[in-house]
């Protein structure tokens, strides 16, 4: 299974990808693999405010319904509208076009609380 | 009255058949010590011509030889015969909401066009299969908007049926949340107050249209109002005078829920009634109860299945804004024939036909000294009459002279509104009728 070196991984199977202050979000190949079909993802407003492993959205398969953690805390400032025309891009695509939401991050240290690949990797291996 | 047979060999092949000796080994699971070992104190068993008989002594207390003002949320509609035989055929009488969906075809499908019904009323994008009653309807809609919004005050109009507001308190007891009453002034929420009453934390606004009162309230100016501060609008409506008023998606209502009874439903002494529920595309996931969907199978043919379970009822139970699993089967059944048959045209002349009685009676009645119109203000088929003595006087004498049901005396959920008699007249009244009224109202 693909998980990307340069991600940052959840126990919940989020991964986060860091550009300066924002931080991108969105669900690993391992979690669209265990939920199947992706018929829906209910995503907040921009300029929610989120905190750390808190839920921020759920995530609906044909069989499934599951809660998106967020894992980190700051403000919504873009959200992929396009999942909505387009659910299945989390089970093409999740590390690209299946990302979820865009974090304003109130405090980048939390990031080192996240899992590294490999620690991921073992949970879900 | 049905006869339904229960003979020694079918409650033998029964027991036979769950493997029990007889009737008492069925309660062997209730511990001993609380099991009543003592005959039940009830009467001894009757013949069935005794029963019959009694059973008529007692429903004959019932004065359904009244003629009918009273409305308050269920109306004196006139119901055509075909209604009736066309939900007594067994399909409909004896099919309850769908459990093994997809094999009950026609359920759903009587589903689907009655929730196609209910969007083209209200202009809804989606409606679910049903409710127990417009009450209920009320209370799941509260219930959405305060999980969806994560807020805790929820404000209601004092113009919705005050019977509304006792079911929506039972259903948040418990809750954090603030439920907010705003008073009327002159017949309908006073919106300075509603005004005051928004805040950040006001997860939705509950309006009625036309209100309790009879009259008509601005659903526009309210919407604006609440969407501006984050929340939603409920509305609730009546259909039949949804047949001549802008729909409520219209004026900016996110939810719109209402009491179906009117829909060929006969009055049943206060039910089984219906409450139809709707909202706009972006709550479809947050909506109670069940949906019915038409889609194509395999081989391209049109099938129809209930749609959109994961959310509340199979695997989120513990995050669901609602559990209820259950739709008014038969009730929606009706309200669906009734609305096939009447048509778009049809409908419009009850609620016509309705008004222009209505408002013959309000001109006749204002010409009776100590009578007149409570209020200033548009209304379709009901409104509040002054009345010279406490309304309660009015509707007893009424009754006990006359044979004539005048309305409801608002004094019973209105406190300052004891001389308020709440009239409504229906098509089914007649000219006669509409005389013995007004000419009981002047002689009393």
């Amino acid at each position: 299974m693909n998980f990307p070196s340069e991600l940052k991984y959840t126990a919940e199977h989020e991964w986060v990808k860091v550009e300066g202050k924002v931080a991108a979000v969105g669900v690993t190949e391992y979690a669209q693999g265990e939920l199947g079909d992706v018929v829906f993802v209910e995503l907040p407003a921009v300029g929610t405010v989120v905190k750390a492993m808190q839920p921020f959205g759920t995530i609906e398969a044909v069989k499934a319904v599951s809660e998106l953690f967020s894992p980190v805390s700051g403000k919504v400032v873009e959200i992929n509208a396009e999942l909505e025309n387009d659910p299945m891009a989390v089970n093409r695509d999740p590390y690209g076009g299946g990302w979820m939401i865009k974090i304003e991050m109130n405090d980048p240290g939390e990031l080192d609380k996240l899992l590294p690949v490999s620690e991921y990797r073992k949970l879900v291996e | 009255m049905p006869y339904i047979p229960n003979t020694d060999d079918d409650r033998r092949i029964m027991l036979d058949r769950v493997g029990a000796k007889n009737i008492d080994d069925l309660f062997t699971p209730i511990p001993e010590n609380l099991r009543v070992k003592r005959p039940l104190n009830l009467p001894e068993p009757l013949s069935e011509m005794e029963l019959v008989r009694e059973i008529e002594a007692i429903s004959i207390k019932n004065r359904s030889d009244l003629v009918i003002f009273a409305g308050g949320g269920v109306y004196d509609h006139f119901i055509p015969a075909a209604v009736d035989t066309i939900i007594n055929r067994p399909e409909f009488v004896t099919a309850y909401t769908p459990y093994q969906a997809e094999v009950a075809q026609g359920t759903l499908q009587v589903i689907y066009e009655f929730q196609t019904h209910i969007c083209r009323l209200t202009g809804m994008d989606v409606a679910n299969a049903s409710m127990y009653d417009g009450a209920s309807a009320a209370a799941e809609a509260v219930h959405l908007v305060l999980a969806r919004t994560k807020r805790n005050r929820i404000i209601i109009s004092e113009t919705i049926s005050p019977l509304f507001r006792e079911v929506i308190k039972t259903y948040l007891s418990g809750q954090n949340a603030e439920i907010v009453i705003i008073p009327q002034s002159g017949g309908v929420t006073d919106f300075n107050r509603l005004k005051d009453a928004i805040t950040g934390q006001t997860a939705g606004v509950l309006l009625a249209q036309p209100n309790f009162l009879g009259m008509l309230e601005d659903i526009e100016a309210a919407a604006e109002m609440i969407h501006k501060a984050g929340g939603y609008l409920i509305a609730t409506a009546d259909p039949i005078a949804a047949a001549l008023l802008k729909t409520p998606a219209a004026c900016g209502a996110d939810i719109v829920i209402g009491e179906g009874q009117p829909l060929g439903i006969p009055l049943n002494f206060g039910g089984p009634l219906l409450g139809f529920f709707a909202v706009k595309k972006e709550l479809v996931r947050s909506i109670p109860g069940r949906l019915a969907a038409r889609t194509l199978d395999e081989e391209g043919k049109t099938g129809f299945v209930l749609t959109l379970q994961t959310r509340e009822q199979h695997i989120r139970r513990d995050k669901a804004t609602s559990n209820i699993c259950t739709n008014q089967a038969l009730c929606a059944t009706t309200a669906t024939v009734y609305l096939s048959l009447m048509g778009k045209t049809g409908l419009k002349k009850v609620a016509l036909l309705s008004m222009d009685k209505t408002h013959r009676v309000a001109d006749m009645l204002s010409a009776i000294p100590g009578y007149a119109p409570y209020f200033k203000g548009s209304f379709i088929r009901e409104l509040a009459v002054k009345t010279p003595v406490p309304a309660k006087e009015v509707v007893e004498k009424a009754i006990d002279k006359y044979g004539v049901l005048p309305g409801i005396d608002l004094g019973r959920y209105y406190p300052g509104l004891t001389d308020g008699l709440l009239i409504t007249v229906t098509e089914k009244r007649t000219d006669e009728e509409i005389e013995l009224l007004v000419k009981a109202l002047r002689e009393l």
